[in-house]
């Protein structure tokens, strides 16, 4: 078992990780008397993407949804253990949500354009925080705008709703929201599922150029994107983390037979 | 609720009906088939029935409208425009104006929203977003309960509890600190007399709170759950993802149940009758008896005598009509602004 929720190593092509962004130590978590994960140790590593696998209902999403505490908006929801994030554990129960969430931002399934117009859906979340100039916030919406990949298609209707874009460009904006508010963690919660290839292609460019500036998690049902995208993947089974590591490793040489059978299809 | 999908459902639903009736006459060209020629009977009568009902409503809108307007003609020939510039009201001498029912019906809707409306907001806040789960059912229920209470229940409550209170304590405490103020202290002028256009209104308020809540409460619960998780995903706090997420988002539902709350408040009889003193005067004080539409209709009908009497009040029927409707028109027009507001969809 020691093997399994060792630090990954470092990989000799990538710049040395000096620290994990996001440490998980014991950690488990309950839907009410459902034990949804089981002792997870895990580390998020700086500036890389780690990807989340397994089969549907395994924990990988409920893992996702602790690190920016998202349970807590339900009763009945609870994490035990520990999460570091910046020297601190942020299960604690004087954790400053919206601050966490400020640091730790997420981005669904599904693209959730909020009801106002391109421009005011970058520049609402930047106002939460920030007290910005006209000038200033035109270019904070625009950097975001332009790092989400999304600025060409729509630096010419930023007044119109965010609700007219199609699903590839809401969900690139919802990116933008996101790094807008200058997060150090973004985490993504099967971020393509309901995008068409190109779409999907466009945002998987897309991560590998964020992930110079920002510590990605993401959940995927694709094995493939797992494959392309990530830098590390865990492995979950029924709320186990069954294998982590880097994600070579993890596609080309499996320690576990059960990461083996679920990556060559042979699942059950 | 995902708007453009609605829209798209919206567009397809012709399309998908349309085509139906083509198919069947094809079909039935092709082979005379007896089974295929009664569904088309039925069909044919099914739409026919539906159609008839929802004509019928048309027509008996229509029949009122045109009644009423046929009803207050003695009183429109005798006093014009007039009618609804005059504080006058005298049946002895057979003159007659609507200001003051006018005013008075305005005033105590006004007073019912402006304190009605934020209550509301308040409780589907926390209905829906605040509450313990096993406290949503109770305190839900307690509220459309409130909206069974029969209307004279209000009235009577209002004027042996509510009325004592107010001139007792409330309008003393108004008059002295607000009504010393200048420009709105006129509206706290006077003496502390119990019923009146502010208690008719505040009773008004408790009688739309459920309406208003109960609706607020139902569109703040559909409201996907992705979406108020991806603003407290960027940190918002409740308030935050209410007021720029939830409401925005829901606008066309509150909007909606504002209304409904609008037309019982501003069609509400019984309890206002009981509250308002039901005099004809015209003052700038809301603490001062006055009179409201329906509670004029309601208290003088049968003491009515003489043809210009009767028809006055008549077309203050029609009057009411007439708020009720450019209400709704600026409903419309509000939400048509609002969603200029949010950006141009196409």
């Amino acid at each position: 078992m020691e093997t399994l929720v060792a630090t990954p190593e470092v990989r000799t092509e990538h710049a040395p990780i000096t620290a994990p962004k996001m440490s998980m130590r014991n950690l488990d978590f309950y839907y009410g008397k459902f034990h949804a994960l089981k002792n997870v140790n895990l580390d998020v590593a700086e500036r890389r993407v780690t990807a989340f696998i397994g089969p549907s209902g395994c924990g990988k999403s409920t893992l996702l949804r602790t690190l920016n505490r998202m349970y807590s908006l339900y009763p009945g929801q609870r994490a035990t253990g520990q999460i570091l994030f910046n020297g601190e554990n942020l299960l604690d129960a004087t954790v400053d949500l919206n601050m966490l969430r400020a640091k730790v931002g997420m981005v669904f399934q599904k693209p959730t354009p909020f009801p106002m117009s391109i421009y005011e859906n970058i520049a609402f979340g930047i106002r939460l925080y920030e007290n910005l100039s006209e000038r200033e916030m035109d270019e904070r919406v625009e950097t975001a705008l332009a790092k989400a990949a999304i600025l060409d298609e729509v630096k010419d209707k930023l007044k119109q709703s965010g609700m007219a874009l199609s699903g590839g460009q809401q969900q690139r904006l919802c990116i933008a929201r996101a790094i807008a508010v200058q997060p150090d963690v973004l985490l993504l919660d099967e971020p393509t599922s309901a995008l068409d290839p190109i779409s999907t292609a466009k945002i998987e460019e897309l991560l590998s150029d964020l992930k110079r500036d920002y510590t990605i998690a993401m959940v995927t049902h694709n094995m493939q994107q797992a494959a392309r995208v990530s830098d590390f993947t865990a492995y979950m089974y029924l709320g186990d983390l069954i294998e982590f590591g880097e994600t070579d490793q993890i596609f080309l040489r499996p320690m576990r037979k059960e990461t083996e059978d679920y990556i060559t299809g042979r699942f059950g | 609720m995902n708007a453009p999908i609605m829209q798209a459902t919206a567009q397809a639903i012709p399309g998908i009906i349309a085509p139906v009736p083509r198919q069947g006459k094809a079909s039935t060209a092709r082979m005379p088939d007896p089974k295929q020629k009664n569904i088309k009977l039925q069909d044919l009568l099914f739409r026919s029935v539906t159609r008839t009902f929802a004509f019928l409503v048309l027509a008996v809108l229509l029949a009122i409208i045109g009644s009423l307007v046929y009803g207050s003609l003695p009183a429109m020939r005798k006093f014009g425009f007039g009618f609804l510039t005059s504080a006058e009201w005298n049946p002895v001498t057979e003159q007659f104006g609507a200001l003051v029912p006018i005013v008075g019906t305005i005033a105590t809707s006004a007073i019912a929203l402006l304190i009605g409306i934020p209550i509301s907001f308040g409780i589907a806040l926390f209905l829906t977003e605040l509450s313990p789960s096993w406290l949503k059912r109770p305190l839900g229920t307690a509220i459309e309960l409130l909206a069974a209470i029969p209307s004279i229940i209000y009235g009577m409550w209002g004027l042996f509890v509510l009325a004592p209170l107010f001139a007792d304590y409330v309008q003393p405490w108004l008059i002295h600190t607000v009504g010393a103020a200048p420009v709105i202290g006129a509206l706290f002028k006077g003496p502390p007399q119990g019923i009146g256009v502010l208690t008719a209104g505040f009773v008004l308020a408790i009688m739309v709170i459920p309406f208003i809540a109960s609706v607020m409460r139902d569109v703040f619960d559909v409201v996907p759950p992705v979406l108020k998780e991806s603003a407290y995903g960027l940190g918002c706090t409740t308030w935050e993802v209410v007021w720029n997420i939830v409401l925005p988002h829901t606008k066309v539902g509150v909007i909606g149940g504002i209304m409904l709350g609008l037309g019982r408040a501003l069609g509400e009889t019984m309890a206002v009758t009981f509250l308002i003193g039901n005099a004809h005067q015209l003052t700038t004080s809301i603490l001062a008896p006055g009179n409201s539409i329906a509670s004029a209709l309601a208290n003088e009908f049968t003491e009515a005598v003489g043809d210009f009497y009767t028809s006055a009040l008549i077309e203050l029927g029609l009057i009411l009509f007439v708020i009720t409707f450019i209400v709704l028109a600026l409903a419309k027009l509000l939400l048509l602004q609002l969603a200029k507001g949010e950006g141009r969809r196409t």
